[in-house]
């Protein structure tokens, strides 16, 4: 009875504050800009079903893809269980399911058993790619302090989490054999769970029936509380992924990478010079602002975006300037927007809902002049993406503001744009000489 | 060499003919000196088949893809829209670009803006006249040669134009290549997003270095390009590595042209 009220209080507290945070997550989204994403229905499902489900885009890289597929497959099944468990928790009885499911039953709880041990063995991978063999994406500047503690923090999480699983269980086959389980007892003499009755009698067969009792409870309260502290790390943590890859996904750009957007602000004021019928799209007493210097600059796309990196590196590690040193770094790019964003999300719970100027902004104070003017659009960062982020976009939004609101593009651009303006060519060349090579030898 | 014949879209007007393409040269391949010849090498090609095209001469001018790319949406739009007006007075359909630059940025920038074609690059041009029967491609100085193909970002990752620059080369009886880093896992050549234009920031190497090193890896013949701005890095990254002796860098039209003695 104490056990259930405890049980229901720590679900629903846990659900409350997981809901808190989730809003504050989607208002920080909405902080961006409105964009109508949602044409062609149809591919964008098929590209959510082949990219976050079916993590294609993983299998560029077959070992971190094999590893990964182990922890998410067997985060994804576990769900499975977690019915069973949250029933049994507000009832207070043990394995309800297990009588009236009988063998279905036993297969499932094996199969989650099996990939456990997968998951196990991805965890301990992960925490070696991180920690000792230090692979190069993973251990760069930017993940210096909290995002390095993050990803370590998570993996732990996940270690502790499948320990628990097997104390609940391996204890509980022990007790089951000799008759002493909660669990109903339907004349066998094992739960014949795949893993858990060898490994089980193993490690406990030698205990008394009390302190197996014991290690049966700290497994099972162990277990669920873990599940309940990750839903709850997971709106301060880059695992946000796990949630965020679905949609981030569905509204991935369907068009052809080379193809940037056309500013229709800009449209606006250029148009009319050649087309005078040319309807303006914006309220001509609108103030405008050309390109990104700050947070609500950005849409919500980009925004979900940031929610959504996993700070993977894969991008980093494909972009030819951070390859050769330079400072820009798209995964930089996406922690720093969000970052910035959620920087303004406090600001705002702190003045009552309503952003008060810090003096800060994106542009500048997180992203530096240096690392946007390095970028070659070369599409490489969003090719990698394993839930198609899209870096620069932001980049492009950041060189606009430069160009278009501040003049301070380096100074070869500016030679470079009065050559255009001028010669029709991003080089000093007379216009009227563009055909000579037709006469040249 | 036959000398090559280059009707302006003024010209062919005034003479009451309909050209049935237009080739958009682009600023490169008007200007820089290692461009034109690439310029001149397409023009050989369209010769050759007898291709009804024109170019528009001094009519042309820079699609603004530098100006967009650099963020200056305002000069992009501007030279976007003097050019629309150019192609539509002339009722253009159909571009051929000798650049992926211009092709991208006239295929999926212009629409929205009132310039609606149907655009592809050289190398598409020329899969379709083999493909057509309309160009006979044999081996020539290439056969046996051992060739890398790099990918132009704005073709390949861009359009996912992959297979057309490399169907061509396969005529040629020659060794193609993959580097490590190909198709839409290809390196850029450090050009492009106007890095064309500017220094470098600070850094430990220069990207161009950095994939010419990689294609040199190999040791080929030739570094087949499909871009000039390609073209102008993997040269340069060559020289850097001293190996302008042993390995040359062509566009897939110069290959083309070269092999066929046009």
């Amino acid at each position: 009875m104490i056990s259930s009220i405890i049980f229901i209080v720590l679900l629903i507290g846990s659900s409350v504050f997981f809901y808190l945070n989730a809003k504050k997550i989607r208002r920080n989204i909405l902080l961006g800009k409105d964009i109508y994403i949602n044409d062609n229905k149809a591919a964008r499902l098929k590209t959510m079903v082949l990219v976050a489900l079916g993590q294609k885009k993983m299998f560029n890289r077959p070992i971190p893809a094999i590893l990964h597929l182990f922890l998410y497959v067997a985060f994804v099944i576990t769900q499975i269980e977690l019915i069973e468990i949250i029933y049994d928790g507000i009832t207070g009885h043990h394995r309800s399911f297990r009588p009236a499911l009988g063998v279905f039953y036993t297969f499932t709880v094996s199969f989650i058993e099996i990939l456990s041990v997968l998951a196990f063995i991805g965890t301990i991978a992960f925490l070696s790619r991180r920690n000792l063999l230090k692979v190069p994406r993973l251990v760069k500047s930017e993940l210096n302090g909290w995002p390095k503690l993050d990803a370590n923090i998570i993996l732990i999480m996940e270690f502790i989490l499948i320990c628990f699983i097997f104390m609940m269980n391996g204890a509980d086959e022990v007790l089951y054999s000799r008759g002493q389980s909660h669990a109903e007892n339907l004349g066998d003499r094992t739960l014949g769970l795949a893993i858990s009755s060898h490994l089980g009698p193993l490690i406990y067969g030698g205990m008394p029936d009390a302190g197996l009792h014991v290690i049966e409870r700290i497994g099972w309260w162990g277990h669920i509380i873990m599940v309940f502290s990750f839903l709850n790390y997971l709106p301060f943590s880059k695992h946000l992924h796990i949630l965020l890859a679905f949609p981030n996904t569905y509204y991935s750009n369907l068009k052809p990478k080379g193809q940037f957007k056309n500013l229709f602000e800009v449209t606006d004021v250029v148009k009319p010079n050649f087309d005078p019928s040319y309807q303006p799209v914006l309220d001509p007493n609108a103030t405008i602002g050309f390109g990104v210097k700050d947070i609500k600059d950005l849409t919500w796309k980009n925004l979900l975006d940031a929610y959504s990196c996993t700070e993977c590196g894969r991008c980093t590690a494909a972009c030819p300037q951070n390859i050769t040193g330079k400072a820009l770094s798209p995964r930089k790019i996406m922690m720093d927007t969000r970052d910035r964003m959620e920087e303004v999300g406090r600001n705002m719970d702190k003045n009552g809902g309503t952003f008060v100027d810090d003096g800060k902004t994106l542009l500048g104070d997180y992203i530096k002049h240096e690392e946007i003017w390095a970028c070659n659009t070369c599409n490489a960062c969003v090719q990698e993406c394993p839930v198609n982020i899209d870096p620069l976009t932001i980049i492009m939004g950041l060189r606009q503001q430069l160009v278009l609101e501040q003049s301070s593009a380096p100074n070869e651009l500016n030679g470079m744009f009065s050559n255009l303006e001028n010669n029709g060519a991003p080089w000093q060349f007379s216009p009227s000489d563009r055909a000579n090579w037709i006469n040249e030898n | 060499m036959n000398s090559i014949v280059v009707p302006t879209m003024q010209e062919k007007i005034a003479k009451g003919e309909v050209p049935d393409i237009l080739f958009w040269v682009g600023c490169s391949g008007s200007f820089d000196d290692r461009a034109k010849k690439i310029t001149k090498a397409i023009v050989r090609i369209l010769n050759h088949v007898g291709a009804n095209f024109a170019v528009l001469g001094i009519e042309e001018s820079c699609t603004g893809d530098p100006a967009k790319r650099a963020g200056n949406e305002f000069l992009f739009q501007m030279q976007a829209m003097q050019n629309i007006t150019v192609l539509n007075g002339y009722d253009v359909k159909k571009i051929v670009t000798g650049c992926p630059h211009c092709f991208n940025t006239i295929k999926n920038e212009y629409p929205e803006l009132g310039g609606k074609y149907e655009v592809i690059h050289h190398t598409q041009l020329v899969q379709q006249l083999i493909d057509e029967g309309k160009l006979k491609v044999q081996g020539g100085e290439f056969k046996g040669k051992k060739i890398v193909f790099h990918d132009p970002c704005y073709l390949g990752r861009g359009n996912d134009v992959y297979e057309a620059p490399r169907d061509v080369i396969s005529k040629l009886d020659a060794e193609l290549v993959e580097m490590k880093r190909s198709r839409a896992n290809g390196l850029c050549c450090g050009a492009g997003g106007a890095q064309m234009f500017k220094e470098s920031e600070k850094g430990i190497k220069e990207v161009n270095n950095e994939r010419a090193e990689e294609a040199l890896s190999h040791n080929p013949d030739v570094i087949a390009v499909g871009c000039p701005f390609c073209n102008t890095m993997m040269t340069d990254g060559v020289k850097h590595f001293n190996k302008e002796d042993k390995t040359k860098v062509l566009d897939v039209a110069e290959l083309i042209a070269s092999a066929n003695d046009l």
